[in-house]
């Protein structure tokens, strides 16, 4: 093993996105058909069988999510494009080489729950992908692809916490990007108070390939328990930073060995952190385990969006864990309090320990407020903010120690 | 200046869509002036603090005059391992403003911002949304003189 | 109906019932800052949360419905520890001027504080500091003693309709503002004080009462606004024999018309009570002076002086004009004395003006 394995980039760069005449001629939209021919049920069991589970990071079987909607007048279907994940382009990716998948993947799910209408919440950094999207769909409508199925681009404004299904939902409304409690999920009560599906844009993507091919197929490649490929975006001190679509039994000292091309400059490694910047950082020690959800959970490591950002032995560790207690501060919402204070607190915890005026008692006051982030936030975002902080204090404690004076 | 109230009134149909009419704006402006504001609350049914609510939510929108170009500097993390800072000093050095600030000419606002997904290339820069890849501290002059 | 059992003891719910509810059902106590069974549901203060067992994260009781089988701790290690580590983060922005404070001995932070414990905070960084500048007679905004529960944008939004406030920027930069960071006098505010009435601590007080007594040193006396036909409930707060601010009773029972809204006359317009050229008997004109008389001596006068005209002039040379801050009942009484012994329809009110 140790190669890519392409299938929603097999025809990268080979075909237009914006085009679907061209997304036609290698087979896409032949799911769509084939869905519109089953029975809803018979589609989300299809997708059940493949065991495809949310990409965007949490890791929720996608059948599983869309069974839960209940019968209404009207639903919607949101495609999640607001990826704020640091070194995360994923998303970026495949709708700038198969555009055509996402809003086919979108309108499988509107045969699958009935709806006919679906948004795309597109990030405000990418202006350039809601311009090549809105070609996509009208290239898409022209064909007559997507039947009465209707898809709307909104774009974000700068909220990484938009990211959170909830609060994307609320963006969309025109509010505040502010997350929901849940119950009610989305699936039951979403968008404009209608049953709602939120899933992430590379989910959408594979479903066109899971539908053709059927699911079996899909749930033969890879992590059994996380099948299909994953889309990773490498950035760091690797040679090779760029992006792969790899199995999802796909060993993580290969990305970076193998795919990476090693470490730059023949220095050595010293941590790597998957799934973005609210991820955990590795050790060298736990570099030979496959990358899928389960096992990255088992060495409390999380898959995530799918980054990776890798470290040489140069680097000083306290001070990027600094850089990323300072993300978060700047994109708590403010709603909760344990994440709102937290993530102030943590940053400027950080930066005294970085700047050396740290002591042992620090690093107590960044344990137990972790802890409580952890425990007590809202949402996801203060939930997983100490997660950084956490994992260096576990593997690279002395590091932070080596800075006190 | 073209008027304000045609360019929310070409989004008055969106449901919840003062975040559009937002973008619109400042796609005209470079900033939301308070007079727009005002307008894009009313049309969209909101009070003016619940919609001064949603505009200083979002970190792209900005109630305060900027400069024709707003360079943005990404700070997260791969950019930052790849040397933003040292990038960032020679933007304040080049322009000769601090972060927040524009120049006296109008011409440029310098900003932070974090990731803006083009990772491939750190560090990275955008021009009024438009990303530049691979900046080099040396190179700030010469990826400057188009907007110049 | 399902079972859950709370610290060890098991009660029935309805299906639907929030785990905060079902705990206090089971007589536990559960601190909240941004909870109000008015208002619409924040789940944000996190102060609610309990641990369940099986639950790798702590549940915010007051959004979460309790679910059957739930065995719920509602004091256990880390739900204290979150606790406390809440508030001392709560502490960290706070302007600690208790001793100054109008809300000293009524307030959930200091409440809450005594509960666990804590004493201080172990978060000693930068404070933020908010201007407490805005020239209304009425409403104190002093920010740097607010938690942002959120309660005072909901109450404005859902029960006064003013919308005149609402948070703006995010993360630890949010604060509660009008458009702009205006005055209050140039919102839509209406200045009823319902966010006073909702504020679990200092940060926003009645300007009209500083200084004139502490929670703890008044005595609060449950009366009717005489300000108009409606009859709201209201507490006047009295101190010394002296009424020194107004406050809400929120309890149904006792305040079934207004469930503790007020408006600004209510709230605010108070100090007519002890004002020095209040009229406290009635008055009769004679020899062009105005001197004090008995209800009974005024009623005569009046009574003779209608009679007089009505026999002079005809009925119709009388009019009655009548006031909104007598009750329904009274208005009715005073147009069917107009036409019924007077013998006129001229009769008007004066909220048709």
């Amino acid at each position: 093993m140790a190669e890519e394995k392409r299938i929603i980039l097999e025809y990268a760069d080979q075909i237009n996105p914006e085009n679907a005449g061209e997304y036609i001629k290698v087979g896409g939209y032949k799911g769509l058909e084939k869905a519109r021919a089953m029975s809803r049920k018979d589609v989300i069991e299809e997708v059940k069988k493949s065991g495809l589970r949310g990409r965007g990071g949490a890791g929720f079987p996608a059948g599983l999510k869309w069974s839960f909607v209940p019968e209404a007048p009207v639903k919607y279907v949101v495609c999640n494009l607001d990826e704020g994940e640091p070194g995360t382009y994923k998303d970026r990716i495949i709708c700038q080489k198969n555009a055509q998948a996402v809003l086919e993947g979108m309108a499988i799910c509107g045969t699958a729950i009935d709806s006919t209408k679906g948004y795309i919440y597109c990030r405000g950094e990418y202006p350039y992908v809601v311009d090549l999207l809105n070609k996509a769909i009208d290239s898409a409508k022209e064909a007559g692809v997507l039947g009465d199925f209707d898809i709307e681009v909104r774009m974000g404004a700068g909220a990484y916490v938009c990211g959170e299904e909830t609060a994307l939902i609320e963006s969309i409304e025109g509010n505040r990007g502010e997350p929901r409690f849940k119950p009610p999920f989305p699936g039951v009560e979403g968008l404009w108070g209608v049953p709602t599906i939120v899933n992430n844009v590379e989910t959408f993507a594979a479903l066109p390939y899971i539908l053709s091919n059927g699911g079996e197929w899909f749930a033969g490649i890879g992590a059994p328990k996380y099948p299909g490929t994953k889309i990773l975006t490498l950035t760091g001190d690797v040679n090779n930073a760029t992006y792969f679509e790899v199995p999802t039994d796909y060993n993580l000292r290969d990305v970076i060995y193998t795919l990476g091309g090693g470490i730059k400059n023949g220095k050595k490694f010293k941590a790597v952190q998957v799934g973005g910047t609210s991820g955990a950082f590795i050790p060298e020690q736990n570099l030979n385990t496959p990358i899928d959800f389960d096992s990255m959970s088992a060495i409390g490591a999380a898959l995530g969006s799918g980054a990776v950002l890798v470290l040489d032995e140069t680097r000083d560790i306290v001070d990027v864990v600094t850089r990323i207690a300072k993300f978060f501060e700047h994109e708590s919402c403010g709603k909760c309090n344990p994440c709102r204070e937290g993530t102030f607190r943590a940053f400027e915890l950080m930066e005294i320990i970085n700047d050396g005026l740290g002591n042992a008692g620090d690093l107590d006051t960044l344990k137990i407020l972790g802890r409580v982030m952890k425990n007590a936030s809202f949402c996801g975002l203060g939930q997983a903010a100490p997660i950084p902080i956490q994992s260096t204090l576990q593997h690279f404690e002395h590091e932070y120690k080596r800075k006190f004076l | 200046m073209s008027n304000y109230k045609d360019i929310i009134a070409s989004v008055k149909d969106t449901r919840g869509g003062i975040i559009e009419a937002f973008h619109a704006l400042q796609k005209e402006y470079n900033y939301i002036p308070a007079e727009a504001f005002r307008e894009a609350a009313r049309v969209f049914k909101l009070s003016e603090a619940e919609a001064y609510g949603v505009g200083t939510f979002y970190s792209y929108l900005s109630f305060e005059k900027r400069g024709k170009y707003i360079i943005r500097m990404c700070e997260s993390a791969p950019c930052h391992v790849a040397g933003a800072d040292e990038v960032l000093k020679a933007l304040e050095n080049h322009l000769g403003i601090a972060v927040g600030e524009t120049t006296p000419d109008g011409k440029f606002t310098l900003e932070l911002t974090e990731c803006i997904g083009q990772c491939q290339v750190t560090p990275v820069i955008t021009v009024n949304s438009d990303p530049i890849g691979n900046i080099d501290p040396q190179r700030i002059a010469e990826v400057l003189a188009p907007f110049k | 109906m399902i079972n859950v059992t709370i610290n060890g003891k098991e009660i029935q719910v309805p299906r639907g019932t929030m785990l905060l509810e079902a705990c206090r059902q089971a007589g536990a106590d559960i601190p909240t800052f941004c909870h109000d069974p008015h208002l619409q549901l924040a789940g944000s203060c996190r102060m609610c949360v309990v641990e369940a067992k099986g639950r790798w994260n702590l549940l915010a009781s007051c959004v979460m419905p309790a679910e059957n089988g739930m065995e719920i701790e509602t004091e256990s290690p880390s739900v204290v520890e979150a606790r406390k580590i809440i508030l001392e983060l709560l502490l960290a922005r706070h302007d600690l001027s208790c001793h100054t404070c109008e809300r000293d001995g009524d307030c959930r932070l200091q409440d809450y504080c005594y509960r666990y414990g804590v004493k201080e905070s172990r978060f000693a960084g930068e404070i933020i500091h908010f201007s407490k500048e805005d020239p209304n007679p009425f409403i104190e905004r002093d920010y740097d003693k607010c938690i942002m529960c959120t309660k005072c944008v909901r109450v404005c939004k859902e029960i006064t309709g003013a919308e005149a406030i609402n948070v703006k920027d995010r993360g630890h930069h949010a604060a509660i503002s009008t458009a702009f960071d205006g005055n209050l006098a140039d919102s839509t505010c209406v200045f009823c004080g319902q966010c006073i009435m909702v504020c679990p601590v200092g940060a926003l007080t009645s300007k009209v009462s500083m200084g004139k007594g502490k929670p703890y040193q008044v005595e609060k006396v449950l009366t009717t606004c005489t300000y108009c036909g409606t009859g709201c409930t209201l507490e006047l707060n009295v101190k010394d024999d002296t009424v020194v601010g107004v406050s809400s009773n929120r309890d149904e029972r006792y305040s079934p018309v207004n469930q503790g809204a007020l408006c600004v006359k209510g709230r605010f317009g108070w100090d007519f009570i002890h004002a020095e050229d209040r009229l406290t008997t009635p008055l009769i004109r004679k020899n062009g002076e105005l001197q004090p008389a008995s209800w009974d001596e005024a009623l005569d006068f009046a009574a003779a002086k209608l009679k007089q005209i009505k026999e002079a002039s005809g009925p119709d040379a009388l009019a009655m004009f009548a006031s909104a801050r007598i009750t329904n009942e009274e208005n009715y009484l005073a147009q069917k004395f107009m036409r019924a012994v007077i013998g006129t329809n001229n009769v008007d009110h004066c909220a048709r003006l």
